[in-house]
């Protein structure tokens, strides 16, 4: 082996990967799944389209019971500029605008569409040429397809590319840390439509006039980084760098990747655009590269079903209304009593009250866990150990917040920057006594908050 | 059609919905682990009396705390096993002669008087088995300062460093002899190669870090090279220092104690940087030939105040002056 073959087998091991300071390094159990195809999920009969998938207002239905509607069509327009347009990925008839049970545990005003089963395709869906279109245009077109930040955050990334004239963006980052443990949707999205990522990422670029884009990518996913390495080859009018960042959690925050791909810092309270950044995810890039290769919308999502209850973890291309329980099915069901049923990943996603929900647009993986993953144990005495401490990536004092909110000091919450949190739970992970202190936060946050609503009523 | 095999009631739970599955028994256990090849090793040179006192110790230890712990109807915390390891440490620290009604006053000392005293474990602001070990020593200092002569049972006259004290350097045992354990000394004190083992044990298992003990250990090494030597600067026989008395076993396992130590990164260092100070100025100027514990315990108290003043920097926020100490910290 060559000097040149060992630093080439180098690029696939943690060596040499940009990473920040703190961190864990949770058990990442993606095996189950990393090596599962894609495969294309049926829709539900009744599809349920609830009209808040995105942070912002929610969106205002524009078909009425009764109406007929077709895969693609747009249902519920945005309700405002930081919202987000709805389409139905079915085609059918409006049943229903009532609140149905949300994955959060509350109802919300949704949409329910009845399948017929046709997939009869809306005719505006029309392959666009971003090549020929002004940033404006382009825009508009992200907007249209109602597409999000489908990390998990469903920020409207129509409004993450509409930023003010006087900040001048630098760097696009492509986002496939994928550090969250179980998940693998975007792994295999990069491995089997690494194109539509490439696609998305190039109009991101044209949108603010940039000849090089960035994507990130764990180094334990080596096969992703090599496809994605090839396909960034092929591109001859610019340049798409692949960066390999650690295997670490959480490498995939917005902030943590920033500082791991450019080395800048955002500031407490600053946005990425503050330092020229714009991180998109996976999905939300492919999602992106598909409004132009294809003119979809967003109608479907990659979800990653796993657990320690799931038959047969897979990874699924589902339609967004699909209801969860028939995507469950589809996997075998459970082979073990389900005691915990979450949407997301293991650290930062929701433990729903029901499985009778949709998916929706930010629904990256279903995971099922039994009794024998729930962990009850008492809370213990703090050993002052600081793995808290050492693990914080915002470098908070997750211990002493604790102690502050305990003690009901709210002026020394306010000091110990607890609004940074990123709740990532890093913390509360890392604790040998079961201290929790993730949850004090939380409460030291929303004390806060109330804190500041009085204060503007005075 | 509902999901089969699913509960009735799912179980609804803040994020996150995962655990390390790391506990302060498991943490407990490792140091237990950890402090074994020191036990054997002193076995071995000392004899079986070293495994009595280390048994009379930790029986002291566990039961004093389960009876304070019942009698005033507290929850039980035995299970955690950091009783068992402050018995052994201290039994460790002890020389193999010592009555054991002697070891068993500084068992009931260091869990009653250091720990419970002051709300159990997490509370204590002194390591306990250290804090029990000055206190026998200011009590029972003859019972404390009479060592064995390894291999033999006879009573030897002084430890290495109460040699260097004497200044009969040409008495002192080789480095080799230090390094495998070959000297007088406590139990758990005198094998450096046995300490080694189970510190890298502790490392391995990511149960403490490098930063304390590295920079204890280098501080000694050079301030006991700067003004160790009797005849001028720079001249001090720094080995011996880091090989001679409770050093290695202090550095490695009594400050790195979590609950007496700083948590903050920066701030372990600036804590093993005062013990190693501390340490080098009792060995050379000091009264005692040995300094370790003194050096520890001091360092214990001023821990609080240590991390008080290390708060990380903010993620992201812009560059402060370097020792900004005015106004207070954030904790």
């Amino acid at each position: 082996m060559n000097m040149s073959e060992i630093l080439g087998r180098m690029k696939f091991t943690g060596f040499g990967a940009k990473t920040f300071k703190g961190g864990i390094h949770p058990a990442d159990m993606k095996a189950d799944t990393e090596g599962k195809e894609i495969v294309e999920l049926e829709p539900s009969q009744e599809m349920v389209f609830p009209l808040q998938q995105h942070i912002g207002a929610p969106a205002v239905p524009c078909v009425e019971v009764g109406d007929r509607v077709l895969m693609g069509q747009r249902i519920a327009e945005a309700g405002g500029f930081v919202s987000a347009h709805i389409h139905s990925s079915v085609s059918g008839t409006v049943k229903a605008v009532e609140p149905r049970m949300h994955h959060s545990g509350v109802k919300i005003n949704s949409i329910i569409i009845e399948n017929d089963g046709l997939d009869e395709l809306c005719p505006e869906m029309q392959t666009k040429d971003w090549k020929k279109m002004s940033a404006k245009e382009i825009v508009d077109v992200i907007r249209d397809a109602g597409i999000v930040g489908m990390g998990g955050a469903t920020f409207p990334t129509h409004v993450k590319m509409s930023p003010p004239p006087d900040k001048k963006i630098e760097y696009i980052i492509v986002n496939g840390a994928e550090c969250e443990p179980y998940l693998t949707s975007d792994h295999r999205a990069m491995l089997e439509t690494p194109y539509e990522i490439i696609e998305g990422l190039k109009v991101v670029m044209a949108v603010f006039g940039l000849e090089k884009g960035y994507i990130a990518i764990e180094t334990n996913k080596p096969d992703a980084i090599a496809v994605m390495e090839e396909c960034a080859a092929n591109e001859k009018d610019c340049t798409i760098e692949v960066v390999r960042v650690k295997t670490k959690y959480p490498q995939g925050s917005e902030k943590h990747l920033i500082k791991a791909v450019t080395g800048r810092l955002v500031p407490p309270g600053k946005l990425p655009m503050d330092v020229g950044c714009i991180v998109d995810n996976i999905d939300t890039c492919a999602a992106i590269g598909r409004a132009f290769l294809y003119g979809v919308p967003v109608i479907k999502r990659i979800v990653t079903v796993s657990g320690d209850c799931i038959e047969n973890p897979a990874n699924f291309r589902v339609r967004v209304g699909t209801n969860v329980e028939d995507v469950i099915r589809n996997c075998g069901g459970f082979k073990k009593t389900a005691a915990k049923v979450i949407m997301g990943g293991p650290m930062m996603g929701v433990a729903m009250v029901s499985t009778d929900v949709p998916i929706v647009k930010s629904s990256a993986g279903i995971l099922a866990f039994s009794e024998d993953m729930l962990y009850e144990r008492p809370r213990q005495n703090c050993l002052r150990c600081g793995k808290c401490v050492e693990g914080c990536p915002m470098n908070l004092l997750p211990n002493i917040i604790k102690e502050a909110v305990v003690a009901g000091d709210i002026e020394k919450v306010e000091k110990l920057n607890v609004m940074d949190c990123i709740q990532c739970g890093s913390c509360t992970y890392v604790c040998p006594a079961e201290q929790n202190p993730l949850q004090f936060v939380r409460t030291g946050r929303a004390k806060l908050a109330a804190k500041a609503k009085q204060e503007v009523k005075k | 059609m509902a999901l089969e095999n699913i509960n009735e009631k799912l179980v609804v739970s803040e994020s996150p919905h995962v655990r390390s599955g790391n506990s302060t028994a498991q943490v407990m256990l490792d140091v237990v682990i950890a402090l074994t090849p020191a036990l054997a090793a002193g076995t071995v040179i000392f004899g079986f009396r070293a495994i009595f006192v280390t048994l009379v110790c930790v029986l002291a230890a566990v039961a004093s705390e389960w009876i304070w712990q019942k009698l005033l109807k507290q929850p039980i915390t035995v299970g955690d096993f950091s009783a068992v390891v402050t018995g052994l440490l201290l039994a460790l620290n002890l020389p193999v002669t010592i009555p054991l009604w002697i070891a068993a006053i500084g068992s009931v000392f260091a869990i009653i008087v250091v720990k419970q005293f002051f709300g159990g474990i997490g509370h204590n602001f002194m390591n306990p088995a250290l804090a029990a070990r000055a206190f026998l020593l200011t009590s029972w200092a003859q019972a404390m300062t009479t060592w064995q002569q390894p291999y033999a049972d006879a009573i030897s006259s002084a430890t290495p460093l109460a040699i260097m004290k004497g200044g009969l350097e040409e008495k002192l045992p080789t480095y080799l002899e230090m390094f495998l354990g070959n000297t007088p000394g406590c139990i758990g004190e005198v094998s450096t190669l046995a300490i080694l083992l189970g510190a890298a044990y502790l490392l391995f298992r990511r149960v403490i870090s490098i930063r304390i003990p590295a920079t204890y250990i280098i501080t000694v090494a050079v301030l006991t090279f700067i003004f160790g030597g009797k005849d001028g600067f720079f001249k001090g026989d720094a080995l011996m220092h880091i090989l001679s008395g409770g050093l290695m076993l202090g550095a490695f396992f009594m400050a790195t104690d979590y609950v007496t130590t700083p948590y903050t990164k920066t701030g372990q260092i600036i804590f093993g940087l005062g013990c190693g100070i501390l340490t080098s100025v009792i060995r050379i100027y000091g009264g005692y030939p040995e300094g370790t514990s003194y050096a520890i315990l001091l360092m214990n108290v001023v821990a609080p105040l240590i991390d008080k003043k290390c708060v990380p920097k903010r993620f992201g926020a812009p560059k402060e002056k370097k020792f900004k100490l005015a106004k207070g910290g954030r904790n």
